[in-house]
Formats: structure tokens, C-alpha cells, sequence
């Protein structure tokens, strides 16, 4: 295979203590304000700061936003719904992390 | 061209009403919704399951779709009859969805192939950044532990002249950050999709998953290993050589230590701000009786030993 001189892409880290601006949330979900602030008011997302127009979220919000839209897009859930699924699937998440630690043999 | 048995796919039979359909769709698509099933395959089934759907929730599409018969066989080679959809009324392309590049080409060569939605607006404007892109990459944990550059390949689903969506392949050249944790996202600005006109180009998001390990398992930034270890080590205490992130290392292992007990090398998990620990789990491993010399050392372990493994049960 013919070796590619590709450019070397550093990134940056979105861990736990990152926040992300509403409108760099709209923009990466391609989604609008007004559909984040329904999903903060169904507890789907949870911002930092208290007028709307200042919130930030923690970074993992973009997970949980695309899971939600996915939900709501592929299988007819309301928004109650997915909020529901998604504190469902972390806790399977959770308990799958537990488990491999417990037994992986 | 392969056909496709869409009742197969869904389940039901060639006679299920409307209203079957739809049931079977709900659950099979709970079932496989790749952000819900855990099955390996769960994307290529909900396609799948999507397709079939699509043909078989609209009754015109059905009725085209029956009427190709029911002799074939899922995976049989298939050629459309000329004329086949004559009379019906989505003829030359009645797909509508988004996503169509996801069928097969059987669906596409009876129903025409879909064209991609015009994003809302985007068309209009001659300056607008474009838009964000997301992927999973997997990686390897010594490549977080150490930091290392990696050639990624990603999917990338572009249009074509004509309107079609096709999946490219992108290669770039990744430095993966050291320290990073399976789940944690990297965001590269202006990789994602170009910007319109003058305007800046969308960010590419990350999200890190890491390969399944031959013997290290990672939880957050904790690293476990579990460590096979004689009787008479855990018994009698023993040095044994342990492999780690940072290389070989010699390990005490203390005296009278029980099946999974764990011992933790400080700091010696993934690096970071608060660096994370190596749990060394020990798990006893008996060496088989089957030789005669064997048999006698067990032997003369129940007949010297006063021991009882299910004291606690109240049992002997």
C-alpha cells in the first residue's frame, strides 16, 4: 500500500470537567435552542448556569442529546420516554463496567 | 443481486395484516436500535428491519412486492421481471426518506434509489459552517497509557453530483491523547464537514472505545489484571513477575492471600491529573492431579490438613 504523508490531527480532550456552550451544542446536533431547552426541562440534559442564554453543559450532553434525537427519530419515544431509556442504558452501562471487572474469564 | 424475504425479515407471515407489520417493526426495531442492543450486529439489523418496513408498512409498495411471488428464497440470485412495477405509482424512485444510503441494492433496483434531504436551509445561505461530524474510533490501551500517533480510518457519508449518498473512506493521522479513558470524546476542529463559501469548516468528534484486551481490563482510569498464581504462592507468599503498563515488574505476594484478593499498584492505571490504580486480582490456580506424584501431595494434604472449605455453610 503506498504510503500517505498525512497530516498528524491533535485534538482536544472532552472529559468530565469540559463544558460546551448552548450554541456549540446546537450547532454540533444540528439541532435548535428551543429543542435543547425542552430536553433540559425533561431532564434529558442538565445545564450549568442559570439563564438560558448563558448555559453551558457538560461535554457527555452531546452523547446523550444524539441518543436522544436517535430515540425519538427511529422508535415514535417522547421525549419522557427517552429520558427514561437513557437513565436505563447507563445504568446498564454501569453494571456491564462492574461485571467486566468482576468476571472476564 | 441477492433477494431479500422482507416477511422473513420481520417475522411474520405473507398474509400478517397492516397492523401485525407495524407490531413486529415496533419490536424489532427496539430490539436492534443500535444505541439500545447490546448484539453485534444490531446496526446491520435495524437497516434490515428498516428496509423491509419500508416496503412493507405502505401497501402499494407491498402489493408490487408480492407480486414478484412467493418461490423465492432469501439470498437467491434475483433479477427484477421487465415492467415488474408497471401500474404502480412510486415507479422511478418513491423513497423518501433520509438515510437511504443504507439500503440494499435489491431495494434500490425495485424501488429506486433515495436521494439525500437538502439539510434545512443550508442551500440558501453562502456562508455557513459546516456541519459537525461524529465517529467512534477503537484503540488500543497501551496507545492511551503511552500516547501514540494512529492511522484512523472513518466512514464518511458524502454527496455525490447526481445527489446520491456514498460512504468514503478518511484516513487521519490521530495522536492519541495519554491518559485518555474509553468514552472520553476528542474533538478536532474544522475535520468535520466544509463550510460553505467563506465560512470555517465543522468540528470532527471522537468518541473513544477501547479493544478488548488479551489479559488488562479498564474501568475508568483503573486498570485491572488478573494474575494466576500456585497454591503454595498464596499460601506461603511468593515474588512472581507481573506484567504492567510500564513493563515487568516483581510483585509480592503476600502470605495466606485468598482466591481474588487484589492488591493495588498505586497510580500505575492510566496517567492523568489524578492518575489511576492497577488492581492485580489473584486467582488461585490448582495444578491437576494426574499423576501419581500429584494424587499423593493431595492426599496428603486431606490427611494432614484440618480443613474444612464449607465451615461457614454449617456443613462438612
Amino acid at each position: 500500500m503506498a504510503k500517505t504523508n498525512l497530516q498528524i490531527l491533535s485534538g482536544e480532550v472532552l472529559d468530565e470537567g469540559t463544558e460546551i456552550t448552548l450554541a456549540q451544542l446546537c450547532h454540533t446536533c444540528s439541532v435548535q435552542a428551543e429543542t435543547i431547552e425542552v430536553m433540559v426541562e425533561h431532564g434529558i440534559l442538565e445545564p450549568v448556569g442559570t439563564r438560558s442564554h448563558h448555559w453551558c453543559f457538560p461535554a457527555n450532553s452531546i452523547k446523550r442529546m444524539r441518543i436522544a434525537l436517535r430515540l425519538q427519530r427511529d422508535l415514535d419515544v417522547n421525549l419522557a420516554g427517552a429520558a427514561l431509556a437513557l437513565e436505563l442504558l447507563e445504568r446498564i452501562d454501569q453494571l456491564h463496567a462492574q461485571l467486566r471487572v468482576i468476571d472476564a474469564r | 443481486m441477492e433477494y431479500k424475504d422482507y416477511y422473513q425479515i420481520m417475522g411474520v407471515s405473507r398474509d400478517a395484516t397492516q397492523d401485525e407489520i407495524k407490531r413486529a417493526y415496533r419490536k424489532l426495531a427496539r430490539k436492534y436500535h443500535p444505541d439500545v442492543s447490546k448484539e453485534l450486529d444490531a446496526e446491520e439489523r435495524f437497516k434490515e428491519v428498516g428496509e423491509a418496513n419500508e416496503v412493507l408498512k405502505d401497501p402499494e409498495k407491498r402489493a408490487a412486492y408480492d407480486q414478484l411471488g412467493a418461490n423465492w428464497k432469501a439470498g437467491q440470485d434475483f433479477r427484477p421481471p421487465p415492467d415488474w412495477d408497471a401500474g404502480f405509482e412510486f415507479r422511478g424512485g418513491g423513497y423518501t426518506h433520509a438515510g437511504a444510503e443504507d439500503h440494499s441494492a435489491f431495494f434500490e433496483d425495485l424501488f429506486g434509489r433515495g436521494y439525500a434531504e437538502p439539510a434545512g436551509g443550508t442551500r440558501r445561505t453562502f456562508h455557513m459552517r459546516g456541519e459537525d461530524h461524529h465517529a467512534k474510533v477503537l484503540i488500543d490501551l497501551e496507545d492511551s497509557y503511552t500516547g501514540a500517533t494512529r492511522t484512523i480510518t472513518l466512514r464518511v457519508p458524502e454527496l455525490t453530483d447526481d445527489g446520491h449518498v456514498t460512504l468514503r473512506n478518511r484516513n487521519i493521522n490521530l495522536r492519541i491523547p495519554k491518559g485518555i479513558k474509553p468514552g472520553q470524546q476528542i474533538r478536532l476542529t474544522e475535520q468535520g464537514a466544509p463550510g460553505m463559501g467563506n465560512a470555517k469548516p465543522g468540528d470532527l468528534y471522537l468518541e473513544v472505545e477501547f479493544r478488548k484486551h488479551p489479559y488488562y481490563r479498564v474501568d475508568g482510569s483503573d486498570v485491572y489484571l488478573d494474575l494466576p498464581i500456585a497454591p503454595w504462592e498464596a499460601a506461603l507468599g511468593a515474588t512472581v513477575k507481573v506484567p504492567t503498563l510500564s513493563g515487568v515488574i516483581d510483585l509480592k505476594v503476600p502470605a495466606n492471600s485468598n482466591q481474588g484478593r487484589k492488591l493495588r499498584l498505586k497510580g500505575r492505571g492510566l496517567p492523568g491529573k489524578e492518575p489511576g490504580e492497577m488492581y492485580i486480582v489473584m486467582q488461585i490456580t490448582l495444578p491437576p492431579a494426574d499423576s501419581d506424584a500429584a494424587k499423593a501431595l493431595y492426599k496428603q494434604m486431606e490427611d494432614q490438613l484440618a480443613f474444612n472449605p464449607r465451615a461457614k455453610l454449617g456443613v462438612s
